[in-house]
């Protein structure tokens, strides 16, 4: 057997010893990304091996929790994918008008870019004041900066071209002080977001939602994994609530394909029918 | 010529790429083997018109590569833009949006590296034209797990950064003119396999 063999067995195993130590579950995450993020950690250190690594972070928390930044994909930006925000005004906030209040829950939120656009659309549309939207992810760290709200300036142009490709109302300048190197995000957003730290992994469902996020996170979960958590969606949707994916992310790999209707097809807007 | 028993392509091409793949895809034969599996550098809203026109003057199949979609013979796949894509071990695709490489994404390093963890010495990588070293790292490590690289002639690329980059960082078994590298993989690859 050779070197790549045995660092597929050193990787399964370090991922049992987190799971069984720290409680974060990445063994059902696709392992090819997984493994690189792993590696380049390792190449980070004095070890020599992934064996090592295993043995370092059940004994060094410090040193698991710069793992654990790693292993978690954070990069997102404001309005990716315009059409599919113009999609979300167009076909979902309609239907979502006839509701009194709404409640939305935005799974594997990362650093909040993609809750604060949402939060925007709402109130453009009327709908802000009568929602309440669960930002959630199982990265703490990540969420601290998420509730900030701060991005870096030099993001300022792309999102302001993001923002007006996906149907945007006002000026974007409107939603941000710039500040030295970074923009705060128009603080009153934040009024009706709620943040908070939950694993799709291994936590369950938390209330009854009109509208689900979940992003660019699928992409990193094998098959089974995949079927827990639209699973979980499922259950956590009231009936015809809409279910939102990444552009190339589909419910074809889950036993609830057949519960789902397409929306939009491209944008991967779904709604659940039974 | 020797055969080699391939059980995978990949091809990393940026600046000049979809005229530099429409030498080459088309003219594979429709036995062809194995797979192709493509990363270009491309806008990161693009739309598929790329794909259809290859696909358009082609025998194989070519498509947008899907995750978790099982790579096999006949079929050539091609990165999502936006996106980076990886092999893993059962010869499914993943996606992923982590950061850029080389200002890149999708990252012809994490194809080239990704797949020669799976194809490890069955795998042959392809560099073309481009405006980068991106590449360059990925087909180091494709070389050092026993794989193939062909590099091509940067005489005959439109932007010859790529492959110089690819020919200065390894060492390549073919460099090839653009033109030659389609026939050259009918013959080069062992039909046997298939």
């Amino acid at each position: 057997m050779g070197k790549i063999e045995n660092e597929n067995i050193e990787i399964e195993l370090l991922l049992e010893a987190i799971y069984q130590k720290y409680g974060y579950d990445f063994r059902k995450y696709s392992r090819a990304s997984i493994k690189r993020r792993i590696l380049h950690r390792l190449a980070k250190t004095d070890l020599d091996s992934v064996s090592e690594m295993q043995h370092r972070l059940l004994y060094d928390v410090e040193f698991f929790d710069k793992l654990l930044l790693d292993l978690s994909v954070n990069v997102t930006e404001m309005f990716r994918d315009p059409n599919f925000y113009l999609d979300v005004r167009k076909e979902v906030f309609p239907v979502l008008k006839t509701y009194p209040y709404l409640k939305i829950w935005h799974a594997g939120c990362a650093t909040g870019e993609e809750v604060y656009s949402l939060a925007i659309m709402l109130r453009e549309e009327g709908l802000y004041d009568r929602a309440l939207i669960y930002a959630t992810d199982f990265n703490e760290v990540v969420l601290k900066k998420a509730k900030q709200g701060i991005i870096p300036l030099n993001e300022i142009q792309k999102y302001t071209a993001n923002y007006q490709k996906a149907g945007g109302k006002e000026s974007f300048a409107d939603y941000y002080t710039a500040k030295y190197n970074s923009a705060l995000i128009d603080q009153s957003l934040k009024k009706n977001i709620v943040f908070s730290d939950h694993n799709l992994a291994t936590d369950g469902v938390f209330g009854e939602m009109n509208l689900i996020f979940c992003r660019n996170v699928l992409i990193y979960f094998k098959k089974e994994l995949q079927n827990r958590v639209i699973g979980l969606f499922r259950e956590s949707l009231c009936n015809l609530g809409f279910l939102c994916l990444g552009s190339k992310e589909s419910l074809m790999f889950s036993e609830y394909e057949k519960n789902f209707e397409p929306t939009v097809k491209e944008t991967k807007i779904f709604r659940k029918i039974s | 010529m020797r055969k080699f028993d391939c059980k995978a392509i990949v091809i990393g091409v940026s600046a000049g790429g979809m005229l530099a793949l429409r030498k080459i895809i088309p003219v594979l034969s429709a036995d062809f083997p194995a797979p192709v599996i493509i990363v270009q550098h491309m806008h990161p809203y693009s739309d598929n018109f790329m794909i259809h026109d290859l696909d358009r003057k082609s025998t194989l199949n070519v498509r947008q590569a899907e995750e978790k979609e099982n790579i096999s013979a006949g079929n050539v796949y091609i990165a999502p833009s936006n996106y980076h894509l990886l092999v893993e071990q059962d010869k499914t695709f993943s996606l992923s949006v982590c950061e850029r490489l080389n200002f890149s994404r999708p990252s012809i390093d994490i194809l080239f590296e990704t797949a020669s963890e799976v194809y490890q010495d069955k795998l042959l990588g392809i560099v073309l034209t481009g405006a980068n070293k991106d590449g360059s790292e990925g087909a180091k490590i494709i070389k050092q797990r026993g794989g193939k690289i062909i590099v091509q002639d940067p005489k005959t690329a439109e932007s010859k950064v790529m492959p110089q980059s690819a020919i200065a960082n390894t060492n390549p078994d073919h460099i090839l003119p653009l033109t030659d590298i389609g026939d050259f993989l009918n013959k080069y690859i062992n039909k046997r396999n298939k």
